[in-house]
Formats: C-alpha cells, sequence, structure tokens
C-alpha cells in the first residue's frame, strides 16, 4: 500500500495537546530537525518526549523545550556539551524528567512494538533506577521488571523511502529510529527521497513498509550537530 | 616538582587502556577518555570497538573538515569506519552489550571502590544525571575497565573505601586506569599495579581513598600524546 507523502507541516497537524512523542536521534545524528520545528509552528503543549537526550542548541527538541511545549522528557542522556535549555528548564522544575538506562530504552520501545507488555532485564539492578520497580531473581540473577514504552506518535529520520514506505538509514543516524518506528500508532519518517517501488533492495530494508503511516519530505534536510555548531536557532 | 606535574595526558590514558585489549577483542567505549582508545590499536592487533550508538568497528577521527557527524562515538565525536564495520539499531546494540557478547568496557567514573562497585551517572542531588548506556554496559560486558582521573577537580580520590554517589553497577570493575596509576580491582582491594615515575608510593597512597596494596609495581609509562 502507497503511504502519503507529505510536507512535515502536515504530517504533524494533528498531533493534540499531552500527546507523549518519540524523536529519534542519538545527539544531532538521526534528529529529525524539520519535523519537530513543524511541531514547534503548530503549537501542541504539555507534551510527553521520548528522545535518548534532552536537546542540544537553540533548534530541535531543545528548541520546542524552551518554547514551553514540553511536560516531560524520557531519556537516558540529558546532559551534553550544550544543553543548556534542558538543564534550565529541569533546575527550575518545569520539566520532569524520567531517565531511563539506554539498553532499557531502547527494549521498550521495541518490546511495545513486538508485543510484549513487559520484560525482566539485569540492568540497574542495585541502583536508584531500579528503586520502586518489581524484582524478581531468574536463574539466580537479580532483574528489575520494565514496562513497554508506547507513543502516541513518532518523528523519526529515515534516509530514503519507497512509496510503500520501505525506509533505509543513513550511517549510525539509524540508532533510535527502526523501534521509534515499530511503538507509535502514528509514524512519521522524514526522508530526503521518496523512491519507486522496487528501488530499494528488499534485503537492504531496515524498516519494512507496514511500520510506516506517513512520509515526511524534506530533500535538503539538515544535520542537527552541523546547525548546531553554526549556532542556530529556530524560531 | 609535585605529583600533578607527572599526571598523564588524556590520550597517553586511553593509549595505557588500549594495550591491554587483546587481539581480536570485541571492547565497548563509553563516552568520555573511553573513546580515545579507538585512536590507539596496538600494531599487529586487530580489536573490534562498538559504540553504543550502533557501530561495531570504528577506528579514531577522520581528518579535519572530513567530519560526518551522522558516524559518531558515543560521545557524538566524529569517527571512522574500519573495514568490516557493520552499524544495527539501539535495541540490537543494546542486545549485543547486555547479551554478554563483548569482551570489554570501557568506561569513566566518578567514583570506583575495592568491591568493584562503579558510580558514574550522578554527582547527586542538585545536578542533571544521565545514566546513558553505563548501567548495561556495566551488567552486561564480561570485563569492565575504568578510565578516570585519579582524584576530582578538587583533589578528592575517586578510587574510594565506597561509594557515595548513587551506583551505576555493583561489583563489576576489573581494572582502573588513572593519569597516576594503573589498579586492579580483585578480592575485595585495589592493588597498585603501575605508577607513574616522580611519584612516591606513600604520594599515591594519599591521594587513594582506600589501602593499595602495591606487592608488584612497574613504572606506568606512556609515549608522548
Amino acid at each position: 500500500m502507497k503511504k502519503p507523502v507529505m510536507t512535515p507541516t502536515d504530517a504533524v497537524a494533528d498531533i493534540p495537546d499531552g500527546a507523549t512523542v518519540m524523536i529519534s536521534g542519538f545527539g544531532g545524528s538521526g534528529a529529525p530537525v524539520e519535523t519537530v520545528h513543524a511541531l514547534i509552528d503548530q503549537g501542541a503543549r504539555h507534551l510527553t518526549i521520548v528522545n535518548n537526550n534532552a536537546g542540544t542548541g537553540q533548534i530541535g527538541l531543545a528548541a520546542l523545550i524552551r518554547e514551553g511545549r514540553v511536560d516531560k522528557v524520557i531519556c537516558s542522556y540529558p546532559r551534553t556539551s550544550d544543553s543548556r535549555v534542558f538543564t534550565e528548564a529541569y533546575m527550575s522544575g518545569r520539566v520532569e524528567l524520567e531517565l531511563v538506562p539506554q539498553g532499557t530504552l531502547s527494549e521498550r520501545m521495541r518490546a511495545a512494538g513486538a508485543g510484549i507488555p513487559a520484560f525482566f532485564t539485569p540492568t540497574s539492578v542495585g541502583t536508584p533506577l531500579a528503586e520502586g520497580k518489581q524484582q524478581q531473581e531468574i536463574n539466580g540473577r537479580m532483574c528489575v521488571l520494565e514496562n513497554a514504552l508506547h507513543a502516541d506518535f513518532a518523528l523519526v529520520k529515515a534516509d530514503v523511502a519507497d512509496e510503500y514506505g520501505n525506509l533505509t538509514y543513513r550511517l549510525t543516524a539509524r540508532n533510535f529510529g527502526p523501534s521509534m518506528m515499530t511503538a507509535a500508532k502514528v509514524t512519521i519518517a522524514q526522508v530526503r527521497e521518496v523512491a519507486p517501488v522496487g528501488a530499494i533492495d528488499p534485503a537492504h530494508v531496515v524498516t519494512p513498509g507496514v511500520y510506516t503511516k506517513r512520509i515526511a519530505l524534506v530533500e535538503d534536510a539538515a544535520q542537527e550537530e552541523v546547525l548546531v555548531r553554526q549556532g542556530a536557532r529556530y524560531p | 616538582m609535585s605529583w600533578k606535574d607527572h599526571r598523564l595526558t588524556r590520550n597517553q590514558m586511553a593509549w595505557r587502556a588500549a594495550q591491554d585489549v587483546h587481539d581480536g577483542a570485541y571492547v565497548n567505549l563509553g563516552i568520555g577518555m573511553p573513546v580515545l582508545c579507538s585512536a590507539y590499536v596496538p600494531e599487529g592487533r586487530h580489536v573490534n570497538y562498538q559504540s553504543e550508538n550502533g557501530i561495531l568497528g570504528f577506528g579514531g577521527p577522520p581528518p579535519e573538515g572530513e567530519e560526518d557527524f551522522d558516524l559518531i562515538n558515543a560521545s557524538k565525536g566524529a569517527i571512522t569506519l574500519a573495514p568490516g564495520a557493520s552499524i544495527f539499531h539501539s535495541a540490537d546494540s543494546f542486545a549485543m552489550i547486555r547479551g554478554a557478547h563483548l569482551d570489554i568496557a570501557m568506561l569513566g567514573a566518578f567514583q570506583v571502590a575495592p568491591n568493584g562497585d562503579l558510580a558514574n551517572w550522578s554527582t547527586g542531588e542538585g545536578g542533571v544525571p544521565a545514566v546513558g548506556g553505563a548501567m548495561d554496559l556495566s551488567a552486561g560486558a564480561e570485563a569492565v575497565r575504568v578510565l578516570t582521573t585519579h582524584v576530582t577537580k578538587d583533589d578528592a580520590p575517586k578510587l574510594v573505601a565506597a561509594c557515595a554517589l548513587p551506583l551505576t553497577g555493583l561489583q563489576v570493575v576489573d581494572r582502573v586506569y588513572t593519569d597516576l596509576a594503573v589498579v586492579d580491582v580483585a578480592e575485595g582491594r585495589f592493588h597498585l599495579r603501575e605508577l607513574v615515575p616522580g611519584v612516591s608510593r606513600d604520594e599515591i597512597q594519599a591521594l587513594t581513598g582506600a589501602p593499595l596494596a602495591m606487592d608488584d609495581v612497574k613504572p606506568l609509562e606512556a609515549p608522548s600524546l
């Protein structure tokens, strides 16, 4: 089935206040910055954002937080060389933080997409991040029960889509994209090219089209890290 | 001269840690100093460096001006791919990490204790905590080695009798590379293995928060880097 190819603006138009939104990226690598900027323009508030980090500089997720649209961030590593926007919002109590070990974060999304409601992991046992969670010894090792992490929307930067929504990714910009594409009800793949059906070798498809609900075409997409280093600001 | 004049540079610490990586090893390099190890593979060895964001097989940074920030290490620094590299998504990367497929994890630290406890994600109340992949790496790697300065900016020991800061992993650290020493963590004790020339045993003990066994101590020497 052919998937709708849209502008970022149209792709994010129905994201409501209070939505949980996954945003791909490891730092600026894989961050769908144009689609995040469309979400800023759209104006939705009280968002819960799932990302590995919590924004850098004054663009993308950092700008979404700075504009007061985010109530809560679920992430593994909110402290970077230029994460002042999140730090200020967090220290002043404007944004809540749920800190999740990175492997648990990605596995919670993978589980959500795979129909696994929860799983046991040895990660975080004996640390403050395991407090309040059910624990059980399995094969002689203590484990923590972690719940699947679902979202209403996912904004994911892929590289090329075909018309059926099969996706490839560029280098390590892949990171959290494939898991997020499975874990959200409405998935938006931002791509630089929409190729005809059959143009991607089936063995090279990373995200099969069944997971792709919308394609946001941005032919001249920027790389977020490069924008940050240029001192860019949005809006 | 004070002990401060004999400290190794960050690159020398990474070089020293890389010398202990055996031929054929699969080694995760964590955020901070550990990622510097990718520039130092000992001659004649094949080492597979893994990065949590989804690479197996990477090398040092590219020449200036050739950076591609879609090809980065855990510190978000631009790197190069090694021949035979593979790229995969985060859930697969952490399956590799948690599933005990990696021989060594190199991590940074705020504090390490003689029982192998590691604290490296939170400075306690008041700051922004950041755990990243450290807890998964502590739980999953066969060996955990730490690269850290020997003391904090305020000269407080980072090798301590017991971690006061929130823990990352329990009883996981095998060896610590500092800017002054190489210290093994075994049988509930710190064992001083190497010490930079110019620093005395009394001085290194005074900069360490728990007793150092000193049965067999060699000089810690590294090339200028």
